[in-house]
């Protein structure tokens, strides 16, 4: 049997990532979704070149533009996807609401997965009271919906520091929220890897070197605990986009002049009967689709990131 | 005379059994009294290991070979008991001051599959302990360690680079003794090192202990099943059953002439191809579970030469005439 040079040089463990990598490129839906999430991203951060109007130039809104139908109905050139009620260009909005959306929904998770990682990381590893301490907090807080503590929270804080104060920080108490709610499901899975790990004897081999817990936790452990929180990051950022989407729908997200992608469905719902059906309907498939996407890119890498389930 | 390098007096564990709290509640003689399930896995060890030697500990499984290691190591506290490293005691030790015994203690592990860190590479899971220990090195000095480390167990300094599933399971153990070598320690415990290689491979890697041992001037406590490695490799034998050493004796002793009823009845059971003469002493009886400790022997209940004194007294480790020591009534009362 004849090796390539290659496959003895490189390290095994570029060669495992790049099995799976060739394993998710096989699979069709998976690359599918891979795809449209990049261009997603590539979209929300190019969002003010592309865009052909700037938003927050005063003149961008223009009532005697209002409600507009899209081109291929109105003729009308200058907007690709119409105009909504305040003569606001769709294509516009919905760049820079998928921009917002995007970054609530990844930041909203960053949070979750460090706050998650520490506590699960901690409760496994420690084990005792301090375990069974941490896993009844996350208990509780999973009893109550994410959506329920978001919008008591935000609605105390509305009646409290008025509408302009959270206008201006509405992004910031969206990502904290969120964020701050969800990270019970980190931690649970964290620290199921942990007791898995921790029975094993690298561990009890670098104790006996006298290597602090610390870093026992965070450079031993943690590395072999990280596959099926990748699978859930993915997926806990299309629910976070959802659970924006919907408080914003609710009137307790993004204000109307800085839209996110459910601050337009939620405005452009009220058209909906008049005749005006695209002020709602396209933001809500841009959202739907990007929701779509997430999801279906989390069942793929957990696919291939999992060598145990199979499928027919 | 051998000097002596661990003392091990009077050790105890017992493990507190997975109850639940609401169990732990018993109706006893009219009133309701909360009492813990306890395993105990050491029931009050006595051992010396000498500067310089081997100690091979062998016992069915459950006998708590394994615990004597991890307490040793100061990976679980013992419940009671005393462990001396030269003259220091060392069992009550936090872990910022067992640090100074860490590097003279190392252990290597039985499953050479899961003792390496499967996301760290050879030179990283080597560089760790030496940089850690050594923190005055700088890089390049720690990588001139590792390299005659590795050569010196017989990994090509070029594999440095690769991650432990590239091995086989004779050079993942091979690379688990290079890390316990790594901080250049005085006492190696192996727990069944050699339990889940090949036996071609087996004899690879107790050589290479051995060839370690005169090198550095080890000693070793080795765990082990296999009784012909201990008659290979052993300076002196322990027996233990049930938490408790039952012989000491030097391997040519325990070999030729065992003691305890036990011993006798372990080493018939050795399969041998050149005669069929002996027959394999059959135990009877259960083995005891570990919950309640025993009053008396812990044989008893299994030992064909059990009387009323063997229910009632545990017997105490006394030197014979050989040097052996054993823990037998019979055979202090020479009825054995």
């Amino acid at each position: 049997m004849r090796y390539f040079k290659k496959d003895i040089i490189t390290p095994a463990q570029s060669s495992r990532w790049s099995h799976i990598w060739a394993g998710f490129i096989g699979d069709k839906l998976a690359t599918l979704a891979l795809a449209i999430f990049v261009f997603y991203c590539l979209v929300a951060i190019f969002a003010p070149l592309l865009a052909p109007y700037n938003i927050n130039n005063p003149n961008f809104m223009d009532l005697e533009n209002a409600e507009i139908a899209p081109f291929w109905i109105s003729g009308d050139s200058r907007f690709l996807l119409g105009t909504d009620a305040q003569g606001r260009d769709m294509l516009s909005v919905i760049l820079y609401g998928t921009r917002l959306s995007l970054t609530i929904g990844v930041c909203a998770v960053l949070i979750q997965t460090a706050l998650g990682i520490c506590i699960g990381l901690i409760s496994g590893y420690l084990g005792g009271r301090t375990d069974n301490f941490l896993m009844r907090c996350a208990d509780i807080q999973l009893s109550l919906s994410t959506m329920m503590v978001a919008i008591v929270f935000l609605a105390i804080f509305q009646a409290m520091f008025g509408m302009a104060m959270y206008q201006q920080l509405a992004m910031l108490m969206l990502i904290l929220v969120i964020g701050l709610a969800e990270w019970p499901l980190f931690a649970r899975t964290i620290r199921a890897s942990v007791l898995a790990e921790k029975q094993k004897e690298y561990v009890d081999a670098a104790r006996i070197m006298g290597i602090s817990p610390k870093r026992i936790m965070f450079k031993h452990i943690l590395p072999n605990t990280l596959t099926p929180v990748l699978v859930i990051f993915t997926v806990q950022i299309s629910n976070a986009i959802v659970a924006e989407a919907a408080l914003s729908f609710l009137g307790l997200g993004m204000p109307a002049n800085d839209p996110s992608l459910g601050a337009l469905i939620s405005v452009g719902f009220s058209y909906m009967f008049s005749g005006s059906w695209w002020i709602c309907v396209i933001p809500s498939v841009t959202l739907i689709i990007l929701i779509l996407v997430m999801n279906m890119l989390g069942d793929g890498l957990r696919d291939h990131l999992n060598p145990k389930t199979y499928k027919d | 005379m051998a000097t002596p390098l661990i003392q091990i007096s009077h050790l105890e564990k017992a493990f507190a059994s997975n109850q639940s709290w609401f169990s732990q509640w018993r109706i006893d003689r009219g009133k309701l009294r909360r009492k813990k399930d306890k395993v105990h896995a050491l029931n009050g060890v006595n051992l010396t290991i000498n500067q310089g030697e081997t100690l091979c500990v062998v016992g069915e499984t459950g006998c708590g070979k394994s615990t004597l290691a991890r307490v040793l190591m100061g990976l679980t506290a013992p419940s009671k008991g005393e462990v001396h490293y030269q003259d220091q005691r060392i069992d009550h030790l936090n872990d910022r001051q067992r640090m100074l015994f860490r590097r003279r203690m190392q252990m290597v592990f039985q499953n050479p599959y899961a003792s390496l860190n499967p996301r760290m590479t050879v030179y990283q899971t080597l560089s760790e302990p030496i940089a850690f220990h050594n923190p005055q090195l700088s890089a390049k000095q720690v990588e001139e360690k590792i390299r005659p480390l590795l050569e010196s167990v017989g990994i090509a300094p070029s594999n440095m680079d690769h991650y432990p599933h590239e091995f086989s399971g004779g050079q993942r153990q091979r690379i688990s003794l290079a890390r316990a070598l790594s901080v250049e320690p005085d006492f190696i415990i192996a727990d069944e090192p050699l339990s889940a290689l090949d036996v071609s491979v087996q004899a690879q890697v107790l050589n290479l202990m051995m060839d370690k041992q005169e090198e550095h001037n080890l000693t070793y406590l080795f765990i082990t099943h296999d009784l012909a490695v201990v008659e290979h490799f052993a300076t002196r034998v322990a027996v233990m059953y049930l938490g408790r050493v039952c012989e000491l004796a030097s391997t040519k002793t325990l070999f030729s002439a065992p003691k305890h009823p036990y011993t006798q009845a372990l080493l018939s059971a050795i399969p041998r191809l050149d005669n069929n003469t002996t027959q394999p002493i059959r135990l009877m009886g259960e083995v005891p579970t570990q919950m309640d400790k025993p009053i008396g022997c812990v044989f008893q209940a299994r030992c064909p030469y059990a009387n009323p004194r063997c229910y009632a007294e545990s017997p105490d480790m006394i030197r014979q005439p050989d040097n052996s020591s054993v823990a037998c009534h019979a055979v202090d009362e020479g009825r054995l």
